[in-house]
């Protein structure tokens, strides 16, 4: 399969041509709606936005990004758009086929989710859209519009307690290498908010779509068991 | 494997159906629905399907929800997985919906993983998911059919050139209810049978269902003839979670006294289409419940079954299936 990169876009931070230009994507853009009759200013902006084709100067997004084809205009999703991560409101700029991982990650700096497969096969990248877990790799940013997001870093208490759940998996030596870790957490998390006092079975259930290369499940598990108890 | 970010889309979200039905008709075969998107996204990010606008079905109330109706439920299709699993009415009348749910995939893939999808996901077969130019593909060979073909998880019935089986796990299960897909497009509205919603590749070998790109699969409809019967799911995969069955049943079995009264079964994993076992309900009417009805049942299940080369295993495993599926009635 060939990667059809389009021509005359590279990153982010591609300079905008002072004379519309057909061939540049950004002006083709521009051209084609001048030609439209009556297209206001906040038209055109928002065309732009919508087709993919403006540029933003604050992306960490680097060699990551292919996605600026020019596309059809029209109707599609405006780029910049609020989140509300961890009890914050953020304004960022979203690609329309961003998903979640990649903008906490390369957008708002929140690397604490991690990226295993990028493919919805491991939970590393879990996060709680509304307190219920779900991959944030499999998820697309712009359908998060509106509802909560958090992430490991908005569990800590503003004066630097950790979450119960934090606190037990360092108590239970629940990690190893660590780097499923984020994702563990947030799985008990969302267990504990449904259901404060599960099962050892009931967590090995919820805890299921989880992967650990380190095979620490049971040491987990006996963390999100202590959790229940000490909450 | 993280490769990069998924190629340049154009991202709809409408908020009723009428709205999607529109640009669905607009964009027709570059146009994508998108439920759950973990069918869907995987494909983006691998350049295997790249079409040109995503029409985000989240934002349609509805087809949300599950509904009483005077001869059964409906489901919207964004119905989550999770919710059909915890739902009180499902569990109550029919829980084998509920079971097959909660068999699917993993804990967070239910959370946002929808009815709609999880029926109309495309196969797993691997070959043609690495991108190869199968006959699925448009191409003219089938790599999963040739003697040194890594095939084991491939089918044992219904092959016609394609070998790759159904990975749903609710698709079984909604054949044996007798469900109802309701199916809208711009022209108006169509039900299909789940019985008949799924496609074979001797019809057409591009295609996992019957709709075409400009329908969307609104609404599932079961009928009360199988409430509360007596039913039967199990699902034998590599692992637990997130595997696609290797076997699946479905049974729903209506039971008087010591006789099975009538039965409606079907297998997931072994054809391209959920296989109902008409042969082996016809058996199990009337037909006393004991041993040797339950053996005769699993003798039946599999006859006809063309193995590939590595995946014969899945014969004994089709017929023990089915063989437990009636003996616990
Ligand atoms: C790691 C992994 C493991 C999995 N394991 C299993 C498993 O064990 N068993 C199992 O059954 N599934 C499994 N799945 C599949 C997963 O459950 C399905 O992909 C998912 O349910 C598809 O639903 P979705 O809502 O995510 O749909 P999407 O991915 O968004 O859509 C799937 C397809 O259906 C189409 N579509 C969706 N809704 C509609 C509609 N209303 N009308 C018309 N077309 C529509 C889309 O256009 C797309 O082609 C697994 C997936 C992954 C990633
Ligand atoms: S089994 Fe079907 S999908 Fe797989 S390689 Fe053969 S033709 Fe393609
Ligand atoms: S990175 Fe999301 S599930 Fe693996
Ligand atoms: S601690 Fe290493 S992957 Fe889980």
């Amino acid at each position: 399969m060939t990667d059809v990169r389009p021509a005359g876009v590279d990153l982010p931070g591609a300079a905008v041509h002072p004379r519309p230009h057909a061939d540049d994507p950004f002006d083709a853009a521009l051209l084609m709606l001048e030609g439209r009759r009556n297209v206001s200013r906040r038209e055109f902006i928002k065309g732009v936005i919508a087709s993919g084709v403006a540029v933003s100067g604050a992306t960490y997004f680097g060699a990551a990004c292919t996605g600026l084809a020019p596309a059809p205009l029209g109707g599609g999703v405006e780029r910049l758009i609020s989140l509300n991560v961890n009890g914050q409101v953020r304004r960022v700029d979203v690609l329309p086929g961003e998903t979640l991982a990649m903008t906490l990650r390369y957008k708002l700096g929140l690397t604490g989710t991690k990226l295993g497969c990028d493919r919805g096969e491991c939970g590393a990248c879990t996060v709680l859209i509304d307190d219920v877990a779900q991959y944030s790799c499999s998820t697309l940013t712009h359908r998060v519009r509106g509802q909560e997001i958090t992430t490991v870093e908005g569990l800590e208490t503003p004066s630097g307690e950790l979450h119960p759940v934090q606190q037990a998996f360092i108590d239970e030596l629940g990690p190893q290498c660590g780097f499923c870790t984020p994702g563990q957490v947030m799985s008990a998390v969302a267990l504990l908010k449904a259901n404060p006092d599960p099962t050892r079975e009931e967590a090995r259930a919820a805890m299921a779509g989880n992967l650990c290369r380190c095979g620490a499940y049971d040491h987990y598990l006996n963390g999100i068991m202590r959790a229940a108890r000490e909450a | 494997m993280l490769k990069d970010m998924m190629p340049h889309v154009e991202l709809f979200q409408p908020t009723d159906v009428d709205n999607a039905l529109a640009l669905m008709g607009r964009f027709g075969s570059d146009g994508w629905a998108l439920a759950g998107g973990h069918d869907s996204l995987a494909w983006f990010k691998d350049r295997g399907k790249r079409p040109s606008a995503l029409i985000d079905l989240a934002g349609i109330s509805e087809l949300l929800g599950i509904r009483e109706t005077s001869d059964g439920i409906e489901i919207g299709a964004m119905t989550t997985l999770t919710e059909i699993e915890l739902h009180p009415m499902i569990r109550e009348k029919f829980a084998l919906l509920a079971d097959a749910a909660r068999h699917v995939a993993s804990p967070q893939i239910r959370n946002s993983g929808t009815l709609g999808g999880n029926v109309c996901q495309d196969t797993r077969c691997w070959y043609y998911r690495l991108g190869v130019g199968c006959y699925r593909a448009g191409g003219n060979t089938c790599y999963a059919d040739t003697p040194e073909a890594m095939n084991r998880e491939h089918c044992l019935f219904g092959a016609d050139r394609c070998v790759a089986v159904t990975p749903s796990d609710t698709a079984p299960a909604l054949v044996a209810l007798d469900a109802t897909m309701v199916i809208r497009n711009g022209q108006g509205e169509r039900e299909v049978k789940a019985e008949d919603f799924f496609m074979r590749p001797g019809i057409d070998i591009t295609r996992m269902t019957v709709l075409n790109p400009a329908d969307l699969l609104t609404t599932i409809r079961i009928p009360n003839t199988w409430a509360g019967a007596h039913f039967y799911f199990e699902k034998v995969a590599d692992r637990n979670t997130w595997d696609f069955a290797l076997v699946s049943v479905a049974a729903a079995m209506k039971v008087s006294g010591d006789r099975i009264q009538d039965a409606r079964i079907a297998c997931g994993g072994v054809e391209c289409v959920p296989k109902r076992l008409t042969g082996v309900e016809k058996l199990l009417k009337g037909a006393l419940l004991n041993d040797e009805t339950a053996d005769a049942a699993g003798a039946a299940a599999t006859r006809g079954a063309k193995p590939l080369n590595y995946n014969h295993f899945k014969i004994p495993l089709m017929e023990n299936l089915v063989k437990r599926a009636v003996r616990s009635a």
